[in-house]
């Protein structure tokens, strides 16, 4: 524990810079994967095609990923630029999914109550779809918060500076309590984000606020979904 | 895209085919490690998960369970096991690791292939006097198999992705090329180990899929079928990647 005590402002220093390589890819992933779940679901053609594209991309193995990235996007594997790009892919690969069921959850006859209204395509989106979707799409971005707070820590590795430091600095060292402390850091880390997320959930969408978690996901409307498959 | 033809010539070069750093052998002891881990935890998770799924009892455990599972990072497990254990015993803090990670998928899979059988079936297996353990291994284990393999995949890809990782506390296998590349500063050599690690990872994931398709096409056996499941990865996203 003393390690612990001397090392202070190191932990503090690596769990900033953890969760800041941890933001970027989460939110990238969530902005990138809405559309393209909304495309899915709109064209169902497209659905089957989409979804096992994204589900190959989660298939590599993040280390390869690393690795693979860099003469494809032109940059040095040690640059953050190859982590963040990389966590982005599989937030996206995640997160895809969870965005076309989160569609398909949306109550159809409140969809086309909307268009008798005479809501058109776009204000459809946003006032409709977009927030029925949201406990789903909620749902799936926890989950991709707590993996990608996870897989942040592989990029010590290619030498990317984060809570994965405290592993190998404290494997070189044999020093458990260095490992052990970034062990808990990283799981404190994904947790205060998913809290985080689940605060924001609520004030968001004071609607959902019975805490149903993922369970709408299971609810799904049979007609609608039946169909796609 | 020089780059890729250099790790192709490497690949393709005969002095990475024999000896014991040969392709093959690094593939073979990273097969063997992940094979050997997913059968101790579908030996755990299975019976749990069956327990799970037939008497509806202690899910939420599960589902906490798998919660936290997604959060740990499988490296500082890995690196913390080792220093336990010692460097020479990595071998089984990368093994106790492995089913760690592999644990909450096969459990997932097993509890919701089960769970999702159809009630009225369950019922009427119960009506014809079938015993308990009747209705386990003839009614809900084969009409939830698409999940159960389902939930191996995950695991199985789990396992392989963070056995990459476990080259690092000298494991072997196939991330020995990628970190030995980075330490000689040898980007042709991490590009081809990365090649193969992604064409391993890609292959299992078809071989699944193909295994998911046939045990499909065993329980369907009328169109429409209404207990056919969802696909696993929507009951339970995939939880593959370290």
């Amino acid at each position: 524990m003393t390690w612990l005590a001397r090392n202070l402002d190191l932990v503090l220093e690596l769990t900033l810079e953890h969760l800041w390589l941890s933001l970027l890819p989460i939110v990238a992933g969530l902005i990138i994967a809405v559309p393209l779940g909304q495309l899915a679901w709109r064209q169902q053609w497209l659905r089957g095609p989409m979804l096992s594209l994204v589900g190959l991309l989660y298939t590599i193995p993040s280390l390869a990923l690393f690795v693979l990235l860099p003469p494809i996007l032109g940059i040095g594997y040690l640059s953050r630029a190859n982590l963040i790009v990389a966590l982005t892919i599989y937030a996206v690969a995640l997160m895809t999914r969870f965005a076309s069921d989160a569609f398909a959850s949306v109550d159809s006859h409140v969809r086309q109550a909307a268009v008798a209204m005479g809501y058109d395509g776009w204000r459809r989106f946003w006032a409709v779809d977009l927030p029925l979707a949201g406990p789903v799409l909620l749902a799936g971005l926890r989950v991709v918060a707590v993996s990608t707070v996870s897989l942040v820590t592989v990029g010590v590795l290619v030498g990317i500076r984060s809570l994965g430091f405290l592993f190998t600095d404290g494997l070189q060292r044999n020093i458990p309590v260095e490992i052990l402390t970034g062990i808990v850091m990283t799981v404190v880390t994904a947790l205060a984000l998913d809290a985080l997320l689940v605060l924001l959930g609520r004030w968001l969408m004071p609607w959902s606020r019975s805490g149903r978690g993922r369970a709408p996901a299971r609810r799904r409307r049979p007609g609608r979904t039946e169909v796609a498959r | 895209m020089n780059l890729f033809a250099d790790a192709f010539a490497w690949l393709a070069s005969p002095e990475h085919h024999t000896g014991s750093d040969a392709i093959a052998v690094r593939l073979g002891e990273h097969l063997l490690y992940s094979a050997i881990a997913v059968l101790i935890s579908a030996a755990i998770a299975v019976p749990i998960g069956y327990f799970i799924g037939h008497t509806r009892r202690g899910k939420q455990i599960a589902v906490a369970f798998s919660g936290a599972a997604r959060a740990l990072p499988s490296l500082g497990l890995l690196t913390l096991l080792t220093l336990f254990v010692g460097i020479g015993q990595a071998p089984m803090a990368a093994t106790i690791v492995f089913v760690v990670l592999g644990v909450p998928s096969v459990l997932a899979g097993a509890y919701a292939g089960i769970e999702a059988v159809d009630e009225h079936v369950v019922d009427a297996a119960r009506a014809m006097g079938m015993t308990e353990w009747q209705i386990l291994w003839r009614v809900e284990a084969p009409i939830g198999l698409p999940l159960l393999i389902g939930g191996l995949r995950s695991a199985t890809l789990q396992i392989v992705s963070t056995a990459v990782l476990a080259a690092y506390v000298g494991l072997g296998g196939l991330g020995t090329y990628i970190l030995r590349g980075i330490n000689l500063n040898d980007y042709t050599q991490m590009l081809g180990g990365a090649l193969v690690i992604v064409a391993l990872a890609l292959v299992l994931d078809a071989a699944f899929s193909l295994t998911v398709w046939l045990a499909e096409s065993t329980t369907r056996h009328r169109p429409g079928n209404a207990a056919k499941p969802a696909s696993v990865s929507q009951t339970h996203p995939q939880e593959g990647t370290s």
